[in-house]
């Protein structure tokens, strides 16, 4: 095993994201306590979703410091999630805009 | 073409050079201990799975015709006469996150080699996931009393009960395990068992726990805020 194998950091780089967690999830808390509606909803929501994300896997999960050998097998096989994501949006409003047309009491 | 044997064997060449080098040179392709790696392949699988849960949910919440249950309303409760909405949800997500917090302080001390610091941070991590769970049950039982099931609830579409029952019932499921585990390892930690072998176990089931929190992260937004 080479020098790399454990993983060590300041410490103070995890209170500061562990704060920064903190703060973000509060914000999206705020999102829903103070009814912020439509596309500002779901903007803020998924802003303050994948800075919390990227957080988490950068810094905690320590994927920043890691090889890109990790990387691209990490990541590159969700680009077939985002493909089903696509397909699933386009099949859910086929189904309910059939469901509209043949089922409408 | 040019021969690099200087970077090659080692893992130290970076970008996209340095990846082809990890993956074609005579050594290992990725420089890590055979558990982290596999905890990452594991962690992956488990992404899947619960992409695939997300992803049904959205489909069948895009295409009921009737008015999806407001979540805000739904897990809302009454705090000493104060209407909260959405507060237990919001307070296990801070349970969630202080026990990240905690976890990756466990990390870092495991590779300082303090054992009994890391010992008592992941008993703290393990404690925290416990209480997660136990507001989850709490959160359930309530549901349940409100006659929300699988097939059906009084709300409106009849898709969120079976949605939220699978997607927060995996998810929990995954804390569970991760409790035990996280008793497991810190025991072992306590009694010096890797002494010999390194603290790389640490690291390894810190990743699990991240992931934990990181499926909640996606289902509090998707689920909870949408």
């Amino acid at each position: 095993m080479s020098a790399t194998a454990g993983q060590q950091h300041p410490i103070g780089i995890y209170l500061k994201i562990w704060l920064l967690l903190f703060v973000l999830s509060t914000f999206s808390y705020l999102v829903d306590f103070f009814h912020v509606e439509g596309y500002l909803r779901w903007t803020l929501i998924l802003v303050f979703m994948f800075l919390k994300a990227g957080f988490i896997i950068a810094i905690f999960m320590h994927v920043a410091w890691e090889r890109l050998a990790l990387k691209y097998v990490l990541f590159l096989p969700l680009s077939a999630v985002a493909i089903l994501i696509i397909l699933m949006a386009v099949e859910g409003d086929y189904t309910f805009l059939t469901r509209h047309l043949y089922f409408d009491r | 073409m040019t021969i690099q044997t200087d970077t090659s064997t080692s893992y130290t060449a970076p970008g996209i050079e340095g990846m082809v080098s990890d993956w074609s040179a005579d050594k290992q392709a990725f420089d890590m201990p055979w558990g982290k790696l596999m905890m990452w392949i594991f962690l992956l699988s488990d992404t899947f799975i619960f992409s695939i849960f997300l992803t049904g949910y959205m489909t069948v919440r895009l295409s009921a015709t009737d008015a999806w249950p407001n979540p805000s309303e739904v897990f809302a409760l009454e705090i000493a006469g104060h209407h909260l909405p959405l507060i237990l949800i919001a307070i296990m997500t801070f349970a969630l996150i202080t026990s990240s917090g905690t976890m990756a302080m466990a990390v870092n001390y495991a590779y300082r080699g303090d054992r009994r610091k890391t010992a008592w941070l992941m008993a703290a991590t393990a404690l925290l996931g416990a209480s997660f769970v136990g507001m989850q049950v709490f959160e359930w039982s309530k549901l349940i009393s409100e006659g929300v099931r699988p097939w059906g609830n009084p709300m409106g579409a009849a898709q969120f009960g079976s949605a939220f029952f699978m997607i927060t019932g995996f998810h929990g499921l995954h804390v569970t395990a991760g409790v035990i585990y996280l008793s497991i390892v810190a025991r072992k930690v306590a009694r010096g068992d890797y002494e010999q072998k390194g603290y790389a176990i640490v690291e390894i089931t810190g990743l699990y726990w991240h992931f934990v929190d990181l499926v909640w992260v996606f289902i509090f937004a998707f689920f909870y805020l949408w």
